[in-house]
């Protein structure tokens, strides 16, 4: 960014104006770029996608008939949204309570900042990239307290109030799970950590050593609970608390709000991505550097996008669990685990301080046969189906 | 490892989970069990319900005897039926049969005390309509004179084919689970009554 800039200036056309006001127009108007260009849309046909996926895990056909498969049901949601009355209870902190959702959408376009989605593109490569991403999401959760708290009801106190607890407690496993990575690479900058890794999955950090790929599972699960996501989410379980925080809102605020969660979740597949996963590493195939940051955007959205699907599907087989299981997962299970893994890793990197290239290879074969085993499993689950229904009315999926 | 211990249950969700996350997967890749609403499948939905499904209401006023068995019964009171005896030919005399179906609760009382099992539910569920009014379905246009239980009885083909569907229809009801009532609890219902 700062380097596209300076050549900018250099050949003159920002003549007479301080090189630091062009550099904060310059990230300012990169800012909307990426806010309105794609963080809007990508959360927005997540939510048709969501729907859609998990419609189908459950055997039903989900929103199908707004423009082709539906997918344009995230426009007309967002519309109606937009043209619904907005009401604030009377009882309600007026105050407190319109300005709740812009925190959180804040707490979560702050992290957009470090998002690095390709060697290239990226708002402001901070050198404390990753501390920042946990520390902007956190304050999500002051929204949503205040969004509980403002509404004066008990559904959405509650909520928040469990929200809290719920963040609190997995920033911890999350964090904790940072830090093995950090250990290894020696910077909390986001593209300090992709540069030291590969395009090919034995140089990935979710294969380095066996203390990282628990990690990578640890990191995702206390992503999942941050991110409100099911089984995780306690604050707006509906069949407890309503709608939890969100319960007393409508229209605009209200979509503020699933904006937040949405969007979240790209988040999370992004820093799972730089982390664990590579970013926006590339085979050299070529030397023309439009057509290489193209390529290298496209392989970090694909690879993020995923995790976002592993979510919604998460969402579509896990049950919620309950509070006190909530809380002993983190603080009995999650909490050592990823405290014996960032001690692992650091006398893994005593060890071999130039990395182990035999455990790399070890570790990218239990993966892969991981994946072998996971899609026998899918396969037999489909043979036994089939031997199930034979018979059975079956009807089109298109029709 | 002794039994709901700290790694067994680490070991149990991850093995769980993992096919969990299988089976959920294999649903994805197979054909949805629904459809959405307005689409219809190959054979029309109502002819794959149940006889006694409780859809719209309706009477076959050819075998109706005006006993106002259903009208007492329903709780809401969306029935609204006119009969009189005709003192010239002693018959009963339906004058209105209305059925209020904005009101009805389908909750299928009217249906159980009939004794012909004129009134009954029909397996159709489409009854959106755009105004209140034309949710009332009138069964007696004209006065007609109600059906009467004959002693020898009936010989009417027309009528014999409606008779035998509404006691198919008011026996099932009474024995949903098996169709001939068990015979071990006659005797007892005599000695009962006796």
């Amino acid at each position: 960014m700062q380097e596209f800039l300076d050549s900018l200036i250099t050949q003159g056309y920002f003549a007479g104006v301080p090189r630091d006001v062009v550099y904060a127009a310059g990230m300012a108007v990169f800012a909307a770029v990426v806010v309105l260009g794609f963080v809007l849309n990508v959360s927005g046909v997540t939510t048709w996608l969501e729907r859609r996926v998990w419609a189908r895990m459950q055997g039903r056909c989900g929103p199908n008939r707004v423009g082709p498969q539906g997918f344009l049901q995230w426009l007309a949601d967002g519309v109606k949204l937009f043209m619904k009355e907005d009401l604030i209870p009377a009882e309600a902190d007026s105050r407190l309570f319109r300005l709740a959702p812009y925190i959180v959408v804040l707490g979560f376009l702050t992290a957009f900042v470090v998002i690095p989605f390709s060697s290239a593109l990226i708002i402001a490569d901070l050198n404390v990239g990753i501390v920042f991403v946990t520390a902007v999401t956190s304050l999500v959760v002051v929204g949503i307290l205040m969004a509980g708290w403002a509404s004066n009801n008990k559904w959405s106190l509650i909520g928040g109030v469990r929200a809290a607890a719920q963040i609190v407690s997995y920033e911890i496993p999350a964090g904790l799970s940072i830090m093995p990575i950090v250990l290894l690479t020696g910077t909390l900058s986001m593209q300090g950590i992709i540069a030291q890794q590969g395009w090919a999955p034995q140089n990935w950090f979710v294969f380095n050593n066996p203390f990282t790929f628990l990690a990578f599972f640890i990191f995702f699960t206390s992503a999942l609970a941050e991110g409100n996501r099911t089984p995780f989410d306690l604050p707006e379980a509906e069949s407890e608390l309503v709608a939890g925080f969100v319960t007393e809102y409508t229209g605009v605020r209200y979509l503020l709000f699933f904006l937040a969660e949405w969007g979240n979740l790209y988040i999370i597949g992004a820093v799972i991505t730089t982390l664990f996963l590579g970013g926006w590493q590339i085979p050299p195939v070529t030397d023309n550097a439009v057509l290489r940051a193209l390529l290298e955007f496209l392989t970090f959205f694909i690879k993020s996008y995923f995790w976002v699907l592993v979510a919604m599907w998460v969402r579509a087989t896990l049950p919620r669990v309950r509070v006190d299981q909530l809380m002993s997962v983190c603080w009995k299970y999650l909490v050592p685990l990823s405290f014996a893994n960032l001690l692992g890793t650091a006398a893994w990197v005593v060890a071999w301080p130039q990395g182990n290239v035999v455990a790399r290879y070890a570790m990218t074969l239990v993966g892969v046969a991981l994946l072998y085993y996971f899609f026998q499993r899918v396969a037999f689950h489909l043979r036994r189906a089939r031997v199930r229904e034979r018979g059975e009315l079956q009807f089109s999926p298109l029709s | 490892m002794k039994r709901n211990g700290y790694l067994r249950n680490i070991a149990d969700v991850c093995l769980t989970t993992f096919d969990g996350m299988a089976v959920t997967f294999s649903h994805l890749l197979r054909r949805p069990s629904t459809i959405q609403y307005p689409d219809r499948i190959p054979i029309r939905v109502q002819d794959t319900l149940p006889f006694r499904y409780r859809g719209i209401l309706e009477v076959d006023v050819e075998i109706c005897t005006g006993c106002l068995a259903c009208e007492r019964a329903c709780p809401i009171d969306c029935i609204a039926i006119d009969a009189e005896k005709d003192k010239q030919t002693r018959e009963m005399v339906l004058r209105r049969f209305d059925i209020d179906m904005a009101k009805c609760m389908y909750c299928g009382l009217c249906s159980e005390p009939c004794p012909t099992g004129a009134i009954h539910h029909t397996p159709e569920f489409e009854g959106a309509d755009f105004s209140l009014e034309s949710l009332v379905r009138h069964f007696v246009t004209a006065p007609v004179s109600a059906y009467k239980v004959k002693k020898t009885g009936e010989t009417d083909p027309a009528l014999l084919d409606l008779l035998d569907r509404g006691t198919r229809y008011v026996d099932e009801f009474a024995s949903p689970e098996t169709k001939a009532p068990a015979p071990a609890e006659k005797p007892a219902l005599a000695k009962a009554a006796g």
